[in-house]
């Protein structure tokens, strides 16, 4: 698995005809259930490249590796702001570890 | 299905690190030019540059010069390259990453306000929002951005290139846009080789595994020169998860290390003369070592200090959070254990080597009306982020002047309904080979005859023949193929796609009689390098009513 999108807080960016994740995926792979859920159509053909897990406002998506490389239990979720992107990773047994980067010069930034 | 039919003055195909500098420098040039882009994904986060990136490769920091630049890339790359391209590359890269630091990105710099020096020829990004940020630059332009569009051919009148069809997921539509001039910017090729990792992990790959090659495919099919398809790339990386090793051995000094824990690189080059270990001799000394039985290799970072470790995740996180989650799942650290690293399946690239179209200075094909820029062009290794950005504004500026006096060309309506019919045919089929069986058998097919990971690389012709045979035999089930729905006639086209470009890279690696790139292109039956008969560039052009890839060679300029 590389993504799990939880559907608990998933909340099917109700009103907009394109869900964000849909819309940002680079391989066209996550959808919208009957149009409420989100869902990803094929795991096998996820590049785990973080876009959805980035776009999702409320942080339903996580990204995991698939188990075919690394026992699975890490996960990482990410929350991006105007100019900084927050990262936080879970190792298995559940330490978190978080990280504040730079990502953007805002208008009068040297 | 409907079909949207579109005008413009200049199309670019692919909206990534190449395409969105197109448009906003021709926006800036003449604020009147039409231009449209048509991009497969969407550019927000398309691409090479979807997960960000932490460092432009190609910059001249003070100390060096376009000169000293040029003649770097001419060692690593044994002397075949274009010169005239790389140069025209590097007097630009400064003023390009300007442009982009102006768009938003940020660059860490020294107190002096100059960018730090991160290697001898690359500086140091924070860029996870790099492709947002040029893409918000695109959208302060009035370019019109059709995402979810996949360019499928040129509209080829045998004269000249007139725009291109392309195909819309979203809305089951296809698309017919005519321009005065096209630049083609749709990245290199990966999935012509069996990856690394296989099953349900097939597409955590090195490269972006939606750059199939569509762009060198649409060039061969309408008779495009090509270039240097043999200089295939194949990346040392991080097992598994493909994070760059340059990270840890430029950004924390790391050695490259064997099971035994010797430093094992400079057995490899120290002999060839040289003072500095290639690019291509680490992939080479690391494989020799695999062989030998002193594998795996690693990348000692047991030396980093607690706080440089912290930077090094920040740093990869900006540009490869798989490594992250690696390090999570397996409760370490790269403090405590050495990184394993291993060779990739290789890619057919323009940007780290130089496979592509061959092109002039200013960055014309050798079809009128197309136009090259970034990965997809060739001749011209080791451009990167940043030379891929200078060839976009090269090939934006040539295409505004060429377009003076020319005016849209009227499609035949029986040429729409060929391509029409091409493109939707797997979708009309209720049964037939899946796309991915077609792209696994291409991979198999490539692995263990063209020189994948199960060859270590090495090519030799009795084998390279058997490719030729099996890929010839393999396009008369092309039509076999079937589709259920947009997204998996995607994956169907980009099987066709792949197909051409496996079939010319082939024909070029049976061509090149030597040595010239180990790993790259090692034959096992001429593994000598030699220069008095192969100091040449080896070309290809499709004859697409024979069936045939005539090949040419072309002479080094200077
Ligand atoms: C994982 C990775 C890490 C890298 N790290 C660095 C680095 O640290 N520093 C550095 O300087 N360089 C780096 N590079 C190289 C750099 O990213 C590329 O050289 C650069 O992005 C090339 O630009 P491009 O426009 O040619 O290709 P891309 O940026 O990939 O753009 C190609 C675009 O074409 C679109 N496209 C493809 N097919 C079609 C089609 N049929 N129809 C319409 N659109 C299509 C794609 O969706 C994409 O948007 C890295 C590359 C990769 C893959
Ligand atoms: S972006 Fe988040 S909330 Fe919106 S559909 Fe996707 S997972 Fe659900
Ligand atoms: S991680 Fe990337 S490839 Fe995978 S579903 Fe999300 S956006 Fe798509």
């Amino acid at each position: 698995m590389s993504i799990f999108i939880d559907e608990n807080i998933c909340n099917g960016c109700k009103g907009l005809a394109e869900a964000r994740c849909e819309r940002i995926c680079p391989g066209d792979l996550c959808y919208r259930k009957e149009n409420t859920k989100a869902a990803i159509r094929d795991q096998s053909a996820c590049w785990t490249c973080a876009c959805c897990v980035k776009e999702c406002p409320v942080q339903a998506i996580e990204l995991r590796l698939p188990f075919q490389v690394c026992s699975n239990g890490a996960s990482l979720k990410v929350r991006l702001k105007p100019d900084k992107t927050i990262w936080s990773v879970w190792d298995a047994d559940k330490h978190q570890e978080e990280f504040i980067i730079q990502a953007k010069r805002l208008k009068g930034d040297k | 299905m409907g079909i949207i039919n579109i005008d413009t003055d200049i199309l670019i195909i692919g909206g990534g690190a190449a395409g969105c500098f197109a448009a906003v420098e021709i926006y800036k040039k003449s604020p009147n030019c039409k231009v449209v882009i048509m991009e497969k994904a969407h550019i927000e986060r398309s691409g090479c540059l979807a997960m960000g990136l932490n460092a432009i490769n190609a910059y001249i920091h003070s100390g060096q010069t376009p000169e000293s630049y040029v003649s770097y890339v001419e060692k690593q790359f044994m002397g075949v390259i274009r010169k005239d391209l790389v140069y025209s590359i590097a007097q630009g890269l400064n003023d390009a990453v300007k442009d982009v630091e102006e768009m938003g990105l940020p660059i860490d710099k020294n107190e002096d306000g100059t960018y730090k020096e991160r290697g001898k020829r690359s500086i140091h990004i924070f860029g996870e929002r790099l492709k947002p940020i040029l893409a918000e630059a695109v959208e302060k332009t009035p370019a019109q951005v059709l995402n979810r569009v996949v360019a499928t051919n040129f509209i080829y009148n045998g004269k000249r290139v007139c725009g291109a069809f392309g195909y819309g997921v979203r809305n089951s539509t296809f698309y017919v846009v005519r321009a005065k001039a096209v630049i083609v910017a749709t990245g290199g090729a990966s999935g012509i080789y069996k990856p690394s990792n296989t099953g349900g992990a097939r597409y955590l790959m090195w490269y972006c595994p939606w750059n199939v090659g569509t762009g060198y495919a649409m060039g061969i099919r309408i008779g495009a020169e090509m270039t240097s398809f043999e200089n295939r790339f194949i990346a040392l990386r991080v097992k598994d998860v493909h994070a760059p090793t340059g990270t840890i051995a430029v950004g924390a000094h790391s050695k490259q290390i064997n099971a035994r824990g010797e430093d094992y690189l400079e057995r490899y080059y120290k002999h060839l003369g040289g003072i500095k270990c290639f690019t291509q001799h680490r992939l080479l000394a690391t494989i020799e070592e695999t062989k030998a039985g002193r594998g795996p290799c690693y990348l000692d970072t047991t030396t980093l200090s607690e706080a440089n470790e912290r930077k090094l995740k920040e740093d990869f996180l900006n540009m490869n959070p798989q490594i992250i989650l690696l390090w999570a799942s397996k409760g370490m650290n790269p403090r405590n254990k050495p990184v394993e690293i291993q060779g990739t399946e290789p890619f057919v690239v323009g940007g780290h080597c130089q496979a592509g179209y061959w092109i002039d200075k200013e960055r014309r094909t050798t079809i009128k009306g197309l136009y090259a820029a970034g990965e997809v062009a060739g001749g011209a290794p080791k451009k990167y982020v940043s030379g891929s950005w200078v060839e976009a504004r090269i090939a934006a500026i040539t295409a505004m002047e060429d377009i003076k006096g020319i005016s849209l060309v009227n499609i035949d309506d029986r040429v729409i309904q060929i391509e029409k019919g091409r493109v939707l045919s797997p979708l009309n089929k209720k049964s037939g080979i899946s796309p991915l069986e077609m792209r696994e058998r291409l991979q198999k097919i490539m692995d263990e005859y063209a020189g994948g990971i199960s060859a270590n690389y090495a090519l030799h012709e009795e084998r390279l023949l058997e490719a030729r045979r099996l890929l010839k035999s393999l396009k008369e089930h092309i039509k076999d193929m079937s589709a259920v729905n947009n997204y998996n006639l995607v994956e169907a086209l980009e099987c066709i796609d792949r197909i051409d470009v496996a079939r010319v890279l082939v024909e070029h690696l049976i061509y090149r009689r030597e040595t010239r790139w180990s790993c790259y292109q090692t034959r096992l039956d001429y593994p000598e390098k030699n220069d008095d008969r192969w100091s040449v560039f080896v070309n290809s052009v499709y004859n697409p009513e024979a069936d045939e890839i005539i090949m040419v060679e072309r002479p080094l300029c200077k």
